[in-house]
């Protein structure tokens, strides 16, 4: 868990993001305090407590005094605006960038591309494969 | 009665020398053996309320270091001063500090040839916050019977006992010295854990002494390095995150994103390339990087304490 090059509060956030745009964690859901945090992936409690402050500053998380860190109303809409106009730039552009390396030409990937939306439903691997592919750039 | 807030310490141009001494050798006869420098000037503070990382190669100063905060040594010269914030005072031979400074050594401190019950009845006296609770259920979880002599317990097991010494002084100023040792890995991971929630609930400083760097880093706040008795860095463990980045790709993508920084280290495998790279990358290099094909790593901890402390390095910087 958190291997990636950027510093782990970042990656930690980047975690709870992901989570709150797949619904995983609700709005108003409460969210693992920076202590559960820090005891179930083995790191500093500032670390923790230092992704949380971002997310506040981001809108994602609010504090309620006293009971811990919840889910913002209209956070995941927030959110899914904000990784809509990043997907094409950061996950479709270095896909598309690949398929021009092995010389995939570009109706085969729009055949694709079709094929797997019209096939599966938006719960189904394709979507899944975007999220995974999302959390690791 | 609630602790005092956690302790700082800080070290101004601190040397320790350790006296010419007579010894003895194999045949017999005797010989003088020269005074050794410990400690060459150290200046360092501790913030209060971290868990602060000590590393160092073997021999760096550590142990010296760590036993002048709890008392154990005296500075040949330099000043020492631990304590609440505004209120530092010299530990040695004072009353305040020691009985709130917590230093569990790598040997343990236990009395060998009576009941461990004995040790830990001897530091719950010593200690005022001592949690006689918390002590019974970490020996409970590392399987130590108090009713053994630490004499008939093995290396991990007595470091075990070291930890839930360390953890029930609930000391403002906490020092665990190489305690690990002999631990098997489970029981390692067991202790780590432990540190962090009884740190959670109970803030206070911690200094982790360990050459298990990539089991540990991830624990600290700060972080300090050792070098040849001096101190080659202290600052967050953040800061030293930005310290290196390594760069994997085709060679000539690599050498364009390098410019003019300074390579650490090279490492090639047909066409592709490894570097690491001193400081971290700007905003726009992760995109350009991406662009190129090239991958962007951290740094791990461990990779940049074995160049910061090489022997053939040139210089420091």
């Amino acid at each position: 868990m958190f291997d990636g090059p950027e510093p782990i509060y970042v990656q930690i956030a980047q975690q709870i993001r992901s989570q709150v745009l797949a619904g995983e964690l609700a709005e108003e859901e409460q969210v693992m305090s920076t202590t559960q945090f820090a005891t179930t992936f083995r790191i500093n409690p500032a670390t923790a407590a230092k992704a949380f402050t971002g997310l506040v500053e981001e809108g994602v998380l609010y504090k309620r005094r006293g009971l811990g860190m919840f889910v913002a109303p209209g956070a995941r809409e927030r959110l899914l605006d904000q990784h809509r106009t990043a997907y094409f730039d950061d996950v479709l552009a270095p896909a598309l960038a690949q398929a021009d390396v092995l010389g995939i030409p570009a109706d085969e990937i729009v055949a694709y591309v079709h094929a797997r939306r019209h096939g599966t439903g938006p719960d189904g691997p394709a979507a899944t494969d975007h999220t995974t592919n999302q959390e690791q750039s | 009665m609630t602790p005092p807030a956690p302790f700082g310490a800080r070290l101004d141009d601190v040397v320790v020398r350790f006296g010419k001494q007579r010894r003895m050798s194999a045949d017999g006869n005797t010989f003088r053996e020269d005074a050794t420098t410990a400690l060459d000037g150290v200046g360092l503070t501790v913030r209060p309320g971290t868990i602060t990382g000590i590393l160092g190669r073997n021999g760096a100063g550590k142990s010296t270091m760590l036993s002048l905060l709890a008392a154990f040594t005296r500075p040949t010269s330099g000043t020492v001063r631990v304590g609440t914030e505004g209120a530092q005072e010299d530990p040695w031979e004072n009353a305040w500090v020691t009985s709130n400074v917590q230093l569990v050594r790598e040997s343990g401190d236990l009395q060998d040839d009576e009941k461990l019950s004995e040790t830990l009845k001897y530091y719950a006296d010593l200690r005022p916050y001592w949690d006689v609770d918390l002590a019974g259920r970490l020996l409970d979880m590392f399987e130590v019977s108090p009713r053994k002599k630490p004499a008939a317990l093995s290396r991990g097991k007595k470091s075990a006992v070291g930890a839930t010494i360390g953890l029930a002084a609930r000391a403002p100023l906490t020092i665990f010295d190489e305690v690990y040792l002999g631990m098997d890995a489970p029981t390692r991971y067991a202790f780590y854990d432990e540190i962090l929630a009884d740190y959670a609930e109970h803030p206070r400083t911690i200094l982790l002494s360990s050459h298990l760097v990539e089991e540990v880093e991830r624990l600290f706040e700060d972080v300090v390095v050792l070098d040849r008795g001096r101190v080659l860095l202290a600052e967050t463990a953040e800061e030293m995150g930005r310290r290196g980045f390594s760069l994997t790709g085709p060679a000539s993508a690599v050498e364009r994103l390098t410019g003019e920084r300074r390579i650490l280290h090279r490492q090639q495998l047909g066409a592709t390339v490894q570097v690491t790279l001193e400081g971290a990358p700007d905003d726009g290099e992760a995109a350009t990087a991406r662009d190129a094909g090239v991958e962007l790593g951290s740094l791990p901890l461990q990779d940049l304490f074995v160049r910061l402390t090489d022997p053939a390095r040139k210089g420091t910087s």
